[in-house]
């Protein structure tokens, strides 16, 4: 009982992430009608907002370390903790979280000048040539940020109050033993919240109307005097936050290293595909599946019996989802179809 | 006619087979003549040309093609473990096992087109290399690779002689397979490649895959079930990626994981979209160009960058060396992604396009020219 609330709860987060991504694809896909393989290269420019965003803030300046008194010896502290002290200190410990505000308008700003400068040049062209140039775009961004940042992961921690585990077993009334990390349940909360308001956006303000009805039928809602266009390049911007986000708080959880957005993008691809291409609900249910199927994969007990299966899980269900219901799960009709 | 265009392959066979055979002594004035790097040439053509066929001519798109060159590798370095360090067993297992594999792939991604069939095929890259890694390490020996070691069987090398000191290395029919006798022998694969490929080209069968691309609907109303044509395309392509693979283990007798991954197919999409994709030639330039490339581009450092800036004035020499060198050395990927989207974006056709298209322009300015002086 006990291993299975941990596997679903690890299912969970990891699930989290890749609904995230997939939500912003999807978005991509059903407004733009563009396939976007330089969408994982947002979600790692996302995480490196947030090792950016550290750095600035542990500036330093060397000062003589009074605690050595034998010779004369220096230690690194941070502007930070010489101009407000304590809260200083404490401001850096919650860098992770606070980047959340520098990693928004930088995450819009980036989604905007993608669609504005390269995408959109290419709503005309073949898939193909779309999935080509945003696969070269992916390499730019991730070797310019190799540039700069080097080839290793960056440890990038939580802030230390959330740093140990919640006794969940103890609050359910089960197991002691069943612990897990706080910082995964807040991502877990995290993505639901930013999940739940991309979802309000759309079905209650006038502009997610419009959106909507975009993505259904784009010629009328032309014919009606609306700007589509506009509003699309605005969702753009919005998907990139989304995956910037799913970057930013995912980072504690994963040292972010240059190549994460590769590795990420082609799982939410296989995501977004179970889900069903254009279906924002498909996208996310698919995301929180398959993260929960690859953690019950890994458990001893499968894996012991069918060998490897942990491995290759996501990509079996794809396969066997794309030639019995070719939609996805919930796709629907007409939407990127042969 | 027919026995004109007979002659015109003929023709193009023999330039074609001079100018590869004659590699080592045109390349060398530009600094290119290195046996390994002119293997690198030999062998990506190969995987570009097979590629070529399933991409270019139906416009299929695949990032599964990495799979085709690691099953060659790993059969290829297997069969010198096991059987013999003679490279044409070796060679012909690793088309025949990879053609398997295709066949297999092919057959469940074909049932899809368009992006669907590229991410199943990019399901399939990633499937089989994490299980390289995982299961499959009795076969593939994880992230160590697979070598060669003194201890392997060779049967058939046994039956003719007992095993001597240290590791052999492959051979031709006692012709040892490094150096430019290793070139040699990948180059007339080459050739062989290329001739099927021009056959494929000429064939009613390429022209069927040129009407899948050009509109599959269409050509189903006509009568054709265009899946067995699609998946011979699929499995010739597959089997040419496992030449390719076979062929890298001849040359370095050792095969990894990494080889499969699926931005390794991304690097041969590269190549073929380069030099022009749907062209006899032009994945054959691609090659030549991205491999050249990356040979000076990835060996500049700073010292070289310093001396290469020596005419200009000393701020200017070091303000050129700190632009420039985020291009070079570690940063040539970075080069090539920027190259490849210029290509995509301007030129989609490939450098061959963009010959074709100077061609055209300097041909109507002539006949426009001819134009008015026939007016006046």
């Amino acid at each position: 009982m006990d291993a299975v609330l941990i596997q679903l709860l690890n299912g969970l987060d990891k699930g989290a992430a890749y609904a995230l991504i997939a939500l912003g694809l999807t978005l991509v896909f059903g407004t733009l009608g563009v396939v976007n393989f330089a969408h994982g290269a947002l979600f790692m420019l996302g995480a490196f907002c947030a090792v950016t965003f550290q750095k600035i803030l542990t500036l330093s300046v060397k000062v003589v370390d009074p605690s050595i008194t034998f010779f004369v010896a220096y230690k690194e502290q941070p502007y930070l903790e010489i101009w407000f002290g304590e809260l200083g200190l404490s401001i850096i410990d919650y860098a992770v979280p606070l980047s959340i505000f520098m990693a928004i308008p930088v995450m819009l700003m980036i989604g905007l000048a993608m669609e504005r400068g390269l995408i959109r040049h290419f709503y005309k062209r073949t898939h193909a040539e779309q999935i080509l140039v945003t696969f070269g775009l992916a390499i730019v961004i991730q070797e310019i940020v190799r540039h700069f940042f080097g080839a290793n992961p960056i440890p990038t921690p939580a802030p230390d109050i959330v740093s140990s585990s919640a006794q969940i077993g103890t609050w359910l009334g089960l197991s002691e033993n069943l612990v897990y990390p706080w910082w995964r349940l807040i991502y877990l909360v995290f993505s639901g919240v930013v999940i739940a308001s991309v979802f309000a956006f759309l079905q209650l303000t006038t502009f997610g109307m419009i959106v909507r009805a975009g993505m259904f039928d784009r010629q009328m809602v032309a014919f009606l005097g609306i700007n589509v266009q506009r509003k699309f390049t605005i969702v753009f911007g919005i998907a990139a936050v989304v995956a910037g986000l799913a970057g930013v708080m995912y980072v504690p959880v994963l040292p972010p290293d240059y190549h994460m957005g590769m590795d990420f993008l082609v799982l939410s691809f296989v995501v977004v595909v179970v889900g069903g291409m254009g279906s924002l609900g498909g996208a996310v249910a698919a995301g929180f599946l398959l993260g929960i199927l690859q953690s019950f994969a890994s458990m001893t007990v499968i894996s012991e019996l069918f060998k490897g299966i942990d491995q290759i899980i996501i990509y079996l269900v794809a396969v066997i989802i794309l030639l019995t219901r070719p939609r996805g799960l919930m796709g629907r009709k007409g939407v990127m179809e042969d | 006619m027919l026995f004109e265009k007979k002659q015109n392959e003929l023709t193009t066979m023999l330039i074609f087979s001079a100018i590869v055979l004659s590699m080592p002594i045109w390349l060398d004035p530009i600094g290119a003549n290195y046996p390994d790097l002119l293997q690198k040439f030999a062998i990506f053509g190969i995987f570009a040309i097979g590629y070529n066929i399933l991409f270019g001519l139906t416009g299929y798109l695949s990032f599964g093609h990495a799979i085709f060159i690691g099953v060659g590798s790993y059969t290829a370095v297997w069969s010198f473990k096991l059987l013999t360090m003679n490279v044409i067993p070796a060679l012909a297992l690793s088309v025949l096992l990879s053609g398997v594999v295709a066949v297999m792939v092919g057959y469940v991604s074909l049932r899809r087109s368009g992006i669907y069939f590229s991410i199943l095929t990019l399901a399939f890259a990633q499937m089989f290399y994490n299980l390289a890694y995982s299961v499959l390490t009795p076969i593939t020996n994880g992230e160590t690779g697979l070598q060669l070691t003194t201890k392997d069987p060779r049967v058939i090398d046994r039956m003719f002689e007992a095993a001597g000191d240290g590791l052999p290395s492959t051979e031709l029919f006692g012709i040892s397979m490094s150096g430019y006798s290793g070139f040699y022998f990948c180059a007339v694969m080459l050739i062989v490649a290329f001739f099927l490929s021009l056959k494929v080209f000429n064939s009613p069968f390429g022209l069927k895959l040129k009407a899948i691309k050009s509109n599959q609907h269409r050509m189903k109303y006509t009568g054709y079930n265009t899946r067995p044509y699609l998946l011979s395309a699929f499995v010739i392509s597959g089997m040419f990626a496992g030449l390719a693979g076979g062929l890298m283990a001849v040359t370095d007798p050792l095969a990894g994981a990494e080889r499969m991954q699926w931005t390794a197919s991304g690097e041969v999409v590269l190549m073929t979209i380069l030099g022009g994709v749907g062209t006899l030639y032009g994945p054959l330039l691609g090659v030549a160009i991205i491999k050249y490339l990356e040979n000076i581009f990835s060996s500049i450092n700073e010292a070289v960058l310093y001396t290469l800036f020596d005419f200009l004035p000393v701020w200017l020499q070091d303000s050129m060396v700190v632009i420039v060198m985020p291009f070079v050395g570690e940063g040539w990927h970075l080069t090539l992604g920027l190259i490849f989207m210029t290509v995509v974006i301007f030129l989609p056709g490939g450098i061959i396009e963009g010959f074709q298209k100077m061609k055209d322009r300097f041909s109507k300015t002539n006949e426009q020219e001819k134009l008015k002086q026939g007016g006046e």
